[in-house]
């Protein structure tokens, strides 16, 4: 299958990644949205990775997912710590800096 | 151009992936939106090891969607989060802005990677011993040592930091020991 169909899949993915981080007012969905974005870019570096016939691109996927496996554990915690003293994770109503 | 079933599995797999991402974007209940990603990344996994990368497969498969999903379910089971929203927002007309812009910006991506990029041959049918674990762990110990060594100190760094901001201060620990000890 030609480059193009690996270009386009992953654009696709990035902005509906995009849409579902302005759209969706759930914070986790949020963070999910985000997931779908670090997907789309990770099989852009995975096609290339085969195109070229070079590894680098699937060691930057490997450290991708670590970093992503990291910033959603702190993420959620972040959730769950703002629930505790709101009682909402509705991103529109975590508009004060109080704490 | 490929053989017809080989194109019927690249037509599959782009409409699953791209299925359930729409999926993730309208469903209301936390949950599906959960289970559809679940279906992308498993779909995703898929696609890479049609490109010759089997060890990133796999790793997909064990950390995003059975690792990170995991987490994700969990923090919705816990927190009810399947019930929690509105569902207007709060900027009128803002559905149909992002869906224009959001087509504005993907036909931007395409122009840039496609017509621009200049990438347009298929990439190289995937040999048995590219992507293999060897291979992969080879390069990991050898040029990407330091990188390596540094993905573990940002998980030790991960793991400190949910734990202590889900802990709380003391004040926080007794309050809620109160609360426990008054339900009981």
């Amino acid at each position: 299958m030609p480059m193009t169909y690996y270009l386009i899949l992953s654009g696709i993915l990035f902005t509906l990644g995009i849409l579902g981080v302005i759209l969706r007012r759930n914070a986790i969905i949020l963070f999910m949205s985000l997931e779908l974005m670090f997907n789309a870019a990770n099989i852009l570096f995975v096609a290339f990775a085969a195109y070229y016939q070079v590894l680098s691109g699937q060691m930057f996927v490997f450290f991708v997912m670590v970093v992503a496996a990291a910033e959603v554990a702190v993420g959620l915690a972040l959730m769950v710590t703002i629930f505790r003293s709101r009682n909402s994770i509705n991103v529109d109503e975590l508009n004060s800096l109080k704490g | 151009m490929p053989p017809l079933g080989v194109l019927i599995l690249y037509i599959i797999l782009g409409l699953v992936s791209v299925g359930s991402a729409v999926g993730l974007l309208v469903s209301r209940n936390a949950v599906y939106s959960a289970l559809f990603l679940v279906l992308n990344f498993l779909t995703v996994a898929l696609l890479y090891l049609v490109l010759g990368a089997p060890f990133i497969a796999l790793a997909q498969v064990t950390v995003y969607a059975g690792a990170i999903m995991v987490l994700f379910l969990f923090v919705i089971m816990m927190l009810g989060a399947e019930k929690l929203t509105s569902s207007s927002l709060r900027v009128r007309g803002l559905r149909v802005l992002a869906v224009v812009l959001g087509l504005v910006f993907a036909a931007e991506v395409a122009l840039f990677l496609v017509v621009r990029g200049g990438v347009t041959a298929a990439p190289a049918e995937p040999t048995l011993a590219f992507g293999d674990p060897s291979a992969v762990g080879l390069m990991l110990f050898n040029q990407y040592t330091l990188p390596f060594e540094v993905t573990s100190v940002i998980l030790l760094a991960a793991m400190i930091g949910a734990i202590v901001l889900t802990r709380g201060d003391l004040k926080d620990r007794l309050e809620r020991r109160a609360q426990a000890e008054k339900k009981a």
